[in-house]
């Protein structure tokens, strides 16, 4: 599964190589801003748009939290389906109040 | 390593100016009406989606080519109040009849000749068992190889 929101997650430099990081095992956010040209902060903003990305997720690891890329591309999957229900009930909302104002009409004689 | 990722459920709610039986008339025999004929699996576009009543019903899709696209069944079939239905579409988007993913639309009259849409799509942790997701993330070399060589591909790198 590839698609737009992955690609802008990774195009920048930084945000790649954390994620590439990641890829290798998984980090805690201070562990992971060692050695890189970076601050703590910036670390921190890089993974939150990877999260939102569905490339990564985290899990509370005492009062650390853990970062590690999603192996299966579900959050990816997940986004798309949840853009994609989005749309279809916005389609079917219109569609029964379309079908229904038309049964009201028809029963009131109107066209 | 082995890591499991649960995604949650996808959760909507919506109100309609319509009775439950309307809407739930509307979701199944008239899933062509709004079903999005953007989205669809195979290469012929598509015509129409259709929902056959009843428990073991077809969920399908009809392409202009004549063919038809299987996408799941129908699992729960109790008109007008809820609907369950077996979504066998696969993350690389085909159709698998091993794959289990759960997609429910409950309607509930909500006064004024409206009604309450619960919809819930579950399971999703699945796709990740399915044989194409396995066969596609062995040969990703650890999952996510592939991403990132057309991610090169794309920025020119």
């Amino acid at each position: 599964m590839t698609n737009a929101l992955t690609f802008a997650a990774l195009a920048d430099p930084t945000r790649r190589e954390v994620f590439e990081r990641l890829a290798r095992g998984p980090l805690a956010v201070g562990d992971l801003a060692q050695g890189m040209p970076v601050s703590r902060p910036a670390v921190s903003q890089h993974l939150k748009v990877l999260k939102e990305a569905g490339l990564v997720t985290d899990r509370p690891d005492g009062t650390r939290r853990v970062y590690q890329i999603d192996p299966q591309g579900l959050g990816q999957i997940r986004a798309w389906l949840d853009r994609f229900w989005d749309v279809a009930l916005d389609a079917f909302k219109a569609e029964v109040e379309r079908a229904a104002k038309e049964s009201t009409d028809k029963e009131k004689g109107q066209p | 390593m082995s890591q499991t990722i649960t995604p949650a459920a996808i959760r909507k709610t919506l109100t309609l100016r319509a009775t439950p039986e309307k809407a739930f008339e509307v979701f199944t025999s008239g899933i062509g009406g709004w079903w999005p004929k953007t989205h669809y699996i195979g290469d012929s576009p598509l015509v129409t989606a259709v929902i056959e009543p009843g428990v073991g019903g077809r969920w399908y899709g009809v392409h202009e080519n004549g063919t038809q696209s299987e996408w799941g069944d129908v699992l729960a079939w109790e008109p007008p109040s809820r609907i369950v239905l077996a979504w066998r579409i696969t993350g690389e988007w085909g159709y698998d009849p091993k794959l289990l993913t759960e997609v429910e639309a409950n309607f509930t009259a909500a006064g004024d000749g409206e009604t309450r849409v619960d919809f819930e799509h579950r399971g999703l942790e699945r796709f990740g068992d399915s044989e194409a997701a396995i066969r596609t993330r062995a040969m990703m070399d650890g999952g996510w190889g592939l991403i990132l060589d057309s991610f090169k591909t794309v920025v020119g790198g």
